[in-house]
């Protein structure tokens, strides 16, 4: 089948992908307005009652993962699709000879859409150097593109509802942009390695990127969704059972005293601490997210630990060791960690 | 006989796309000299940006996430 569709010619492929499209999103607004439905049939059809706390924790789990997934699946798709417009090279192109400020900002917000692997941050960072994107945009760059992404926005809306996502969002875009401001104002140039700061202005050799035909965009979507899904499946899994236990069985407040509103102000300062060194993925971390917050912690303090563990991670300092001095390592991590513990503070304010 | 570098820094893409860029050579029976570069300055030199990238006799043909058998086998004819 696969062989059949790939020797035809480009313009029939097409009209096969939107009319497959056609067909997935028809179906996938039908499942996704039948969630309830879909919960209660398959509750029912184990026969336990309703009310139990049992059948709580099964109904919240038969509801959300199906949820969860399909918000995961058409988001990733989607978002696999525009990153084909924004090559790191497009990326690169658009930042460079920006000014601090307009390009911090810029640059946080190409980190949404730019494709990113924590393995090309060092390359990246170089490429974009030598490209002459000033230091402090390049981390905003940096900093925004793991942080801020499509699985963790998709995880906390499908768990927490759109407000929760959106100040997650903004609130990321934030740290993101001063962060790389006040890099870019400390005049840190100095502490890049040696061998950095000898390679040349830019003789980047373009990579048939922009060429695309929308049959390929397509099919770098699907590529996307199989990549991303079929490694973060197990995670949103396990998320959901945790929080469907908690749902059903453990008591409300009891994380309240450690982390909930009505904790010491140290509170955030520990969650950041004990985040920094720890390492995993948006998918990871939100199983403990939700379990942290069903608990009674507050959100402020949940979501600044979430942003430490994602944005700032042991392996990565080693891996930024090799184009980095100490000195603007931890400048670094100070400044991204400080961000992130104003916007537990103000999280918690605010809610 | 083609020389065909892979730049990366030791990620599970850049060993898929080894793997597949030997499975895709050896159906084709093309003959192919398989280096890996994973020293940063040998990759920066190349000027790619996003790991994996594939070098083939010296021109770089692509980078950023394991190429496709289809695109693989345009490189192999």
């Amino acid at each position: 089948m696969t062989q059949l569709i790939t020797t035809l010619a480009p313009a029939p492929r097409l009209r096969i992908w939107l009319g497959g499209l056609l067909v997935a999103v028809g179906a996938w607004l039908g499942a996704y307005l039948h969630l309830e439905d879909f919960a209660d049939t398959m509750l029912a059809a184990t026969g336990l009652d309703r009310g139990s706390r049992f059948s709580d924790a099964a109904h919240f789990f038969l509801y959300d993962t199906p949820k969860v997934l399909l918000l995961l699946t058409a988001i990733v798709f989607l978002v696999g699709v525009i990153q084909t417009f924004f090559s790191p090279e497009r990326t690169r192109a658009l930042l460079s000879g920006k000014r601090v400020g307009v390009g911090n900002v810029l640059a946080a917000t190409l980190g949404i859409v730019t494709p990113f692997c924590s393995c090309s941050a060092v390359p990246l960072f170089i490429g974009f150097l030598s490209a002459g994107v000033p230091l402090g945009v390049t981390f905003s760059f940096l900093i925004s593109a793991p942080m801020v992404n499509e699985v963790a926005l998709v995880l906390l809306f499908g768990m927490f509802g759109w407000k929760v996502a959106a100040l997650y969002l903004f609130m990321g875009l934030a740290v993101a942009m001063v962060s790389g401001f006040v890099i870019g104002k400390l005049k840190m140039e100095r502490y890049l390695e040696d061998w950095v700061r000898a390679i040349q202005a830019g003789e980047t050799q373009s990579v048939d990127g922009n060429a695309m035909s929308w049959v390929e965009r397509f099919e770098t979507g699907l590529g996307h969704v199989r990549e991303i899904v079929g490694k973060v499946w197990p995670y949103v899994l396990a998320g959901i059972a945790l929080g469907a236990g908690i749902h059903g069985y453990v008591p409300e407040d009891f994380m309240a005293s450690i982390m909930g509103k009505d904790a010491p102000w140290w509170s955030v300062p520990i969650a950041v601490m004990i985040g920094v060194p720890m390492y995993t993925n948006a998918a990871g971390i939100i199983p403990v997210v939700e379990a942290l917050i069903g608990k009674g912690a507050a959100l402020g303090t949940v979501l600044a630990f979430m942003m430490s563990v994602i944005a700032l991670s042991a392996p990565e300092m080693i891996i930024l060791r090799k184009v980095l001095k100490p000195t603007l390592i931890a400048t670094f991590a100070g400044v991204v960690a400080t961000g992130i513990l104003i916007v537990g503070y103000v999280f918690n304010a605010v809610l | 006989m083609k020389n065909v570098k892979v730049l990366g820094t030791g990620c599970a893409n850049c060993k898929n796309t080894v793997k597949l860029l030997e499975e895709v050579a050896k159906a084709k029976g093309v003959d192919i000299q398989l280096e890996k570069l994973e020293d940063l300055q040998d990759i920066m030199r190349y000027g790619v940006m996003s790991t994996p990238g594939v070098v083939i006799d010296g021109k770089v043909v692509h980078a950023g996430g394991v190429p496709g058998r289809n695109k693989i086998e345009s490189w192999f004819l």
